[in-house]
């Protein structure tokens, strides 16, 4: 499938016969090439990375932990239900903008990143809370097991898949959302960065050489995430 | 009935809805002893269980001599952690120290062999599982235990030695063991308490 959309785009691309309006996959991964021999490519790709990814972990940390709270206390629920469905109904230039007049550019990504991370988990890790199997925690209640104990044993297995699953696409926003950040606040040697200046240059050659990079990035990030997932299921939740 | 008194409902009532299920019922456990409760489906046999282990309350009437005491129970359904394997589930429930030797000895009391109970108990056939749950209940540290239909499932090989392991280990502690089936009750020499509620109508409580 992938070799037919290859052969597609290199028809498309000699029939319209202008690098500038569309690059062709040969020169592309050509011009992908010559970007991975230097060194300054490997500083790029890292620091967007380095801070989508930390974006990604602390967005699911805190969402995770305020989904806690939210169901242990109603109050705190009824108080976030509205902010999370504001940062999930809000387009995200305008938190870019914000952020950026905030905070600067320099944790622009990760803040973004973060952000667009937190509703999706937060809900889900929520609904998980709200699935666990009553019957069981009656039966941690008559025996009095301890909180921690009970935690491991009865809350986390229950509730696991239901992050596992946010994570699963709070990845993607994360990336998608992460890069838009650095294009519009322009952090410097960030991937977004080298794709504005690409834009600029009226480079089409490296415009799709960095989304390239950047997809790959995020496919093998995401990999990364569900094998750390996978692994949590195995040992906390009782996947078999 | 206080801290240190007998266990018992005094005058309960319990509705579900418009549905009546508990009437004004008296019932007292007998204390170190088994106390056997029988009736008709919908009689409100597992509501007292359920007013008894603290998971239910009247909408009239009290329970008493509950504070403080520790309980344990098997219900109707297993109740197991699914990830977990028979030994961990037991020792879920039990003290920081418990000991492991103690809860395998126990596990092998009632037919349990050694493979079986390191497996997680989602591989267990039903009867298994339903031993795991009983050990469970008697092992744990407390003065009130709950047997909720406890032997359903067991088949005739094991039956006879997992009631005869639950009635020695149970010696001296109130026990509330609910049941259809007469012999069970006679077999653990219970005092027999006959729900004969029906949907509707008043619950009646005899020794």
């Amino acid at each position: 499938m992938l070799v037919f959309w290859l052969a597609v785009w290199q028809l498309v691309a000699q029939a319209v016969g202008q690098q500038i309006v569309l690059a062709s996959p040969v020169e592309v991964v050509g011009r992908l090439a010559e970007l991975v021999r230097t060194t300054g490519f490997w500083t790029t790709a890292g620091h967007s990375l380095l801070r989508i990814g930390a974006g990604f972990a602390i967005g699911a940390l805190v969402a995770v932990c305020l989904a806690a709270v939210a169901a242990a206390m109603p109050l705190v629920a009824a108080l976030l239900a509205p902010l999370i469905s504001t940062v999930r109904a809000t387009p995200v230039v305008s938190f870019i903008i914000l952020v950026i007049l905030v905070t600067g550019t320099g944790r622009l990504a990760l803040v973004i990143s973060a952000l667009m991370v937190v509703p999706v988990v937060y809900t889900n890790t929520l609904e998980g809370i709200a699935h666990r199997d009553t019957a069981l925690l009656e039966m941690a209640t008559v025996y009095r097991v301890p909180r921690l104990r009970r935690v491991r044993a009865i809350d986390v297995p229950a509730v696991l898949p239901f992050v596992v699953a946010g994570c699963e696409t709070g990845v993607g926003l994360a990336w998608k959302s992460g890069i838009a950040a650095e294009v519009i606040g322009l952090p410097t040697g960030s991937i977004g960065e080298r794709m504005y200046q690409a834009k600029i240059f009226l480079s089409t050659p490296d415009l799709f050489a960095w989304t390239l990079v950047v997809v790959a990035l995020s496919v093998a990030f995401e990999r990364l995430v569900r094998l750390g997932l996978t692994a949590a299921q195995r040992r906390w939740g009782g996947a078999a | 009935m206080s801290g240190t008194g007998g266990i018992g409902l005094r005058g309960v009532t319990r509705r579900f809805g418009e549905h009546v299920v508990l009437d004004g019922l008296d019932l007292s456990l007998t204390p170190g002893g088994v106390t056997a409760l029988m009736g008709p489906n919908g009689s409100g046999k597992t509501t007292v269980a359920r007013l008894l282990l603290g998971l239910d309350r009247p909408d009239g009437g009290a329970v008493e001599g509950l504070d403080g005491r520790p309980r344990s129970a098997v219900f109707q359904e297993d109740r197991l952690c699914p990830q977990l394997s028979a030994v961990d589930n037991v020792r879920l429930v039990l003290g920081r120290g418990a000991d492991r030797g103690a809860v395998l000895e126990a596990l092998a009391a009632v037919g349990l062999d050694d493979a079986t109970v390191h497996a997680p108990v989602r591989e267990l056939s039903g009867g298994q599982r339903r031993r795991v749950a009983i050990v469970r209940a008697v092992l744990a540290d407390a003065e009130l235990v709950v047997l909720d239909e406890p032997f359903t499932g067991l088949d005739q090989a094991v039956k006879p030695v997992t009631m005869a392991w639950v009635r020695d280990r149970c010696a001296g502690r109130t026990v509330l063991l609910v049941t259809h089936d007469e012999r069970e009750a006679a077999w653990f020499e219970a005092r027999v308490v006959h729900l004969e509620g029906s949907v509707g109508s008043v619950s009646a409580a005899r020794g």
